[in-house]
C-alpha cells in the first residue's frame, strides 16, 4: 500500500470514526447518567438524517440549518419520551428500560415509514464543503475533513461541559449518588431529562452529519445502533474518552478492513470488540461494576 | 416429580394437540407447529432470563446456529436427520458455552450488551460466509427426509420433539440445579456464601439455554425449509425476549403462553395491517408500564384477589 493510499484510508477511517463518535457519545452519555441502554438511539440517528433531508431538500434550507433542525427535532422527541414515559421506569429493572427503548424503536420505525415512505434518499454535501483539498501527495475530500474537525470539537466541548462546569459536576454527581444529590437540593429528574435530551440531540446531529455520506433507507438505524454498542463497549460503558478511542478503533478497523479483507469488514469490529473484552471485560477505560 | 394435576394437564394438552390434524385445517396445523417451535425457543431463553435473572439480548444467535447447522448438514452434506439434529443442538450448546464463558464474567446491563454483541457477530458470519450460509439470500431448499415432507407428519415430529424438550427443561428447572439458579437470581452474594459457584451456575444455564435454543432453531429451519439471516438479527432476540416477558418471567409455563399469544397476534395483525411493529411496540409498552410480571402474573394477581375476598 502506497503512502498516498494509506493516508487516504487512514483519513477516511478517521472521518468515519468522528461521525460515529458524535452518535456514540450521546448513547454513552445517556448510559453514564441514566444507566439506560437506549436502543432507540439508532432510530434517533435515522430521524436526524431524515429530518435534514426534509429540511434541505423539500424546504430548501441550507445544510447547517438542517443540522440544527435535526438536533432540535430530536431534542423535542427525546424530551417528550422522557417526560411522558421513560421517567416512570428509572426505579425499575434494566430489562424493562431496555424493552421500553425497544418499543420506542418499533413505534418510531413505523412512524418513519408513514412520514417518509420506504424510498431511498440522499442528501448533498453542504455548499463550500463538496470539493477536495490537495495536500500535494494526497487529495482529501473537504466534507470528511470537516468531520475530522467537528468530532474532536464536540469531544472537547463535552469534556469541558462535564468536567469543568457546575452543570457538569451535577451531572457527574448524578451518576454517583442520585439520592444524595436530591437531598442537596438538586432537581435530579431535570438533570436526567436534560441528559437524555442532549444525548439524543447528539444522535440527531450525528445522523444529520452522516446524511451526505450514507444512503437514507429504512433499517439504517439497526446497523448503527450495533456499531455504537461496539464503540461504547470497547471504550468502556459510560466513559467519554473511552468511546472516543473506541470510535477511532472502529473507524480504522472498518476502513482498513474494507481494503485488506473486503466482505469481512462488517465482522471485524465484532472481533476487535471480542479481543478487547477478553483482555478487559469492562472495556478499555471501564471500571468493574460496583455492587452485584 | 411434578404435581399430578400438572402431569395430567400436560398430557391433556399434548393429546389435544395430537388430535388437531384431524380437524383438517392446514392453516391451524401450520400455525400450531410454529407456535410450538417458538414456545420451545422462549422457554429455552427463560432458563437464563427467568431462572438466573440474566437478560440475554442475543438468544437468536443460538436459534440461528442450530437452524443453520441442521439445514447445512442435511442439505449440503447430506447427513441423516438423526445425526444432523443432535449435531445442531450440540454446536449451539458448544457456542453458547464459549460465549457464555465470557458473558458470565459480567452482570446486568453489561451482560446484556455482550450477549447482543456476540449475537451480532453470529449474524455477521451468517451474512458474510456466503458459500456456506447463502448470505443474505438465505439458505433455501433444505432437504428433509421423505417421511417428514408432509406437513402433518412434520407437525407430529415437532410435537414429539418439543414435548420431550419441554419435559427435559422442566426437569432441569426443577432439579437441584434449577433451584440453585433461582438462589443465584434472588441473592447472588448469599448463594456464593453457602458455597455455590455462582458464575459456573450461570455459565451452565447459559449453555443449556443455548442448546435448547439451537433445537428450536433446527426445528424452525426444517419447517420453513430454509434459514435466513433475519433469524439471527437482534430484533429476533428482542422478539423472543418479549414472548418470555409477555407470558411471565417467573413461571415455567409463562413463556409458552407468551410465545403462543405473541405469534398468533402477529399472524392475525399481519392479515389486516402492515403495521405489526406498532402493535408490538404498544404491547411492549403495556408490559413495561403495567404488566411487568406478564400474563401469568396478571392471572395470579386476580386469583390472589379472589382468595383474599
Amino acid at each position: 500500500m502506497t503512502t498516498t493510499m494509506f493516508t487516504l484510508n487512514a483519513f477516511y477511517g478517521l472521518a468515519l470514526a468522528m461521525n460515529m463518535f458524535i452518535i456514540a457519545s450521546g448513547l454513552n452519555l445517556i448510559f453514564g447518567v441514566l444507566r439506560v441502554i437506549n436502543f432507540a438511539h439508532g432510530m434517533f440517528y435515522m430521524f436526524g438524517a431524515y429530518i435534514i433531508f426534509t429540511v434541505t431538500k423539500s424546504w430548501g434550507a441550507p445544510f447547517f440549518v438542517g443540522v440544527l433542525a435535526s438536533a432540535a427535532g430530536l431534542a423535542v422527541i427525546a424530551l417528550v419520551i422522557e417526560r411522558l414515559l421513560l421517567r416512570h421506569l428509572y426505579g425499575k429493572e434494566h430489562l424493562m428500560q431496555l424493552l421500553f427503548t425497544f418499543a420506542v424503536v418499533l413505534l418510531m420505525s413505523d412512524a418513519a415509514k408513514m412520514i417518509w415512505g420506504t424510498d431511498q434518499y440522499s442528501v448533498g454535501y453542504p455548499a463550500g464543503l463538496g470539493g477536495a483539498v490537495n495536500l500535494g501527495f494526497v487529495v482529501l475530500p473537504q466534507y470528511q475533513l470537516f468531520l475530522c474537525v467537528v468530532g474532536p470539537l464536540i469531544a472537547i466541548a463535552m469534556w469541558l461541559l462535564v468536567d469543568k462546569t457546575r452543570a457538569g459536576r451535577i451531572v457527574r454527581a448524578a451518576t454517583q449518588d442520585r439520592e444524595m444529590l436530591a437531598a442537596l437540593g438538586v432537581n435530579v429528574p431535570m438533570v436526567y431529562a436534560a441528559v437524555f435530551t442532549i444525548g439524543s440531540a447528539l444522535a440527531g446531529v450525528g445522523g444529520a452529519l452522516a446524511a451526505p455520506r450514507v444512503a437514507l433507507v429504512p433499517g439504517m438505524d439497526a446497523t448503527i445502533i450495533n456499531e455504537c454498542f461496539i464503540i461504547v463497549i470497547i471504550g468502556g460503558l459510560g466513559h467519554m474518552w473511552g468511546s472516543f478511542v473506541g470510535a477511532l478503533a472502529f473507524g480504522f478497523v472498518v476502513q482498513f478492513g474494507t481494503v485488506w479483507a473486503p466482505n469481512w469488514q462488517d465482522v471485524l469490529p465484532y472481533l476487535l470488540m471480542l479481543a478487547v473484552l477478553i483482555v478487559r471485560p469492562w472495556g478499555l477505560f471501564g471500571q468493574p461494576e460496583s455492587g452485584r | 416429580m411434578p404435581r399430578r394435576s400438572y402431569l395430567i394437564a400436560s398430557a391433556v394438552v399434548v393429546l389435544l394437540l395430537a388430535l388437531l390434524p384431524l380437524a383438517g385445517s392446514r392453516h391451524a396445523v401450520d400455525l400450531t407447529t410454529e407456535v410450538m417451535i417458538y414456545a420451545l425457543f422462549a422457554l429455552s431463553l427463560n432458563v437464563l432470563v427467568g431462572y438466573t435473572g440474566n437478560v440475554s439480548f442475543g438468544h437468536a444467535a443460538y436459534f440461528a446456529i442450530g437452524g443453520y447447522t441442521c439445514a447445512i448438514l442435511l442439505t449440503t452434506h447430506g447427513w441423516p436427520l438423526v445425526l444432523a439434529m443432535p449435531a445442531a443442538v450440540l454446536l449451539a450448546g458448544l457456542v453458547a458455552g464459549v460465549v457464555g464463558f465470557f458473558c458470565v464474567r459480567l452482570t446486568q446491563i453489561y451482560f446484556a450488551m455482550l450477549t447482543l454483541a456476540f449475537a451480532m457477530l453470529v449474524w455477521g458470519v451468517a451474512f458474510k460466509w456466503k458459500e456456506v450460509t447463502g448470505g443474505d439470500d438465505g439458505l433455501t431448499g433444505v432437504k428433509l427426509p421423505a417421511m417428514l415432507a408432509n406437513h402433518v407428519n412434520y407437525f407430529y415430529f415437532t410435537l414429539v420433539s418439543v414435548a420431550i424438550a419441554i419435559a427435559a427443561l422442566w426437569v432441569i428447572c426443577h432439579s437441584a440445579f434449577g433451584l440453585t439458579l433461582v438462589a443465584v437470581r434472588e441473592n447472588n452474594v448469599r448463594a456464593g456464601f453457602i458455597g455455590v459457584d455462582t458464575r459456573r451456575m450461570r455459565w451452565a444455564a447459559f449453555t443449556v439455554a443455548g442448546a435448547f435454543g439451537g433445537l428450536a432453531g433446527a426445528l424452525f429451519g426444517m419447517y420453513h425449509r430454509g434459514m435466513y439471516i433475519e433469524n439471527a438479527f437482534w430484533t429476533e432476540s428482542a422478539q423472543v425476549l418479549i414472548m418470555v416477558l409477555l407470558g411471565g418471567l417467573y413461571s415455567f409455563v409463562g413463556p409458552i403462553i407468551g410465545a403462543a399469544v405473541l405469534h398468533l397476534l402477529q399472524v392475525f395483525t399481519n392479515q389486516y395491517t402492515p403495521y405489526w411493529p406498532t402493535v408490538l411496540g404498544l404491547i411492549l409498552l403495556v408490559i413495561v408500564l403495567v404488566l411487568p410480571d406478564g400474563l401469568v402474573g396478571l392471572v395470579n394477581r386476580f386469583k390472589g384477589r379472589g382468595r383474599r375476598s
